[in-house]
């Protein structure tokens, strides 16, 4: 499991993973506008992690994604989601301060790519949180199962 | 039932297979997998209620803004249960690595004997 | 005995299900869909959304999405919590 599959997964892996991260990241971006949105997204960035632990195995894993720094990032993601639910609190907990209000998101045009008010920061934010709680459980549990297969 | 019950139905049916492997199964990656084929058999069944007939997909983007529309709240529902579903299912299986790790085997019915 | 009885108890259950499912009523004909069509008449205005089913994840029902965030956090928490302990009791 550590050392990794064969040369050939490995060089696929080295094509398409910055592709579906870029398209992971599409679809977190447009999710107000197209299919998708925050869950979906950090769902297809969370497999490309999955693809790069399943090709190279747990040896690559020192630098690159590292299990600490995606556990601070969902933290991030989770209390910027919650930040924007309570920046409504003066009207009502997860109300839409930004849409309707002319600012950067508040635009009138709802196929605008900058409209939807905090939806936009919400999937984001929610994409973030999902694609490294993701990756953290994948990484965890890899390791764990390695350790049972060592034994 | 005529004609327009068969998507109930087929849930029906995924709900009662995921039963099934939850109950006459004693390996415990099966149980989980019945666990997973209860979820879908759900989602299917939320995504069904919320279809209306000859309607869209609930997105204003490059689409005829007079159309027939399907309801948007169940689909909203089904991603959240995607997401629990996934969440749970990851916790299930660390849960059988940890009694394999203890007992040295995934049959349901020594686990219990094992206990005592 | 126990065995014949969990049988019955699934039978029982599916014969249930199955029944339920076929007596509903037919497909594509919502029964209530007035808060639906609430949200797809006023999304473009209220929320300034193209996604209607975003609007409703993260706006007007945003309390589903916090609880399943919740649930999210509570998995990776508790998968860590499980291994971590592992690890403890070997050393």
């Amino acid at each position: 499991m550590s050392s990794g599959m064969s040369v050939i997964v490995r060089t696929v892996t080295r094509f398409t993973y910055a592709l579906i991260i870029v398209f992971g990241f599409y679809v977190i971006m447009h999710g107000h506008l197209t299919p998708g949105g925050g869950f979906q997204g950090g769902a297809v960035v969370a497999s490309a992690f999955a693809l790069a632990l399943v090709a190279f195995g747990t040896a690559g894993l020192k630098g690159a994604l590292n299990r600490h720094l995606l556990q601070s990032l969902e933290e991030v993601g989770a209390l910027a989601f919650l930040g924007l639910a309570f920046a409504g609190v003066g009207t009502a907990f997860f109300y839409n301060i930004l849409a309707n209000s002319g600012s950067v998101f508040g635009g009138s045009d709802p196929a605008a790519l900058a409209s939807g008010g905090v939806l936009p920061l919400m999937n984001w934010a929610v994409g973030l949180k999902v694609m490294t709680g993701i990756a953290s459980i994948l990484i965890i549990m890899v390791i764990g199962a390695r350790k049972e297969a060592t034994e | 039932m005529t004609l327009g019950q068969v998507p109930f139905v087929v849930s029906a049916l995924l709900v009662v297979i995921g039963l099934y492997a939850l109950l006459f199964k004693r390996n415990l990656i099966k149980m989980v997998i019945g666990v997973s084929i209860i979820e879908t058999g759900v989602n299917l069944f939320l995504v069904t209620v919320g279809y209306r007939a000859g309607g869209q997909a609930p997105i204003y983007t490059y689409s005829d803004p007079t159309t027939l529309r399907v309801l948007p709240t169940p689909q909203a529902l089904t991603l959240t249960s995607i997401v629990i579903g996934l969440a749970t299912t990851a916790l299930l299986l660390s849960f059988v690595v940890f009694i394999h790790r203890h007992y040295q085997t995934l049959d349901a019915e020594k686990i219990k004997e094992l206990k005592g | 005995m126990k065995k014949a009885l969990t049988v019955a108890a699934f039978l029982l259950v599916a014969a249930f299900l199955v029944v339920a499912a076929t007596t509903m009523r037919p497909f594509g004909e919502p029964s209530h869909s007035e808060m639906d069509d609430y949200f797809l008449v006023n999304c473009q205005t209220e929320v300034v959304a193209n996604n209607v089913v975003t609007a409703v994840v993260f706006d007007y029902r945003g309390f589903d999405t916090l609880g399943e965030a919740t649930v999210l956090f509570a998995a990776v928490v508790g998968v860590l919590a499980l291994f971590r302990t592992v690890r403890e009791d070997e050393r």
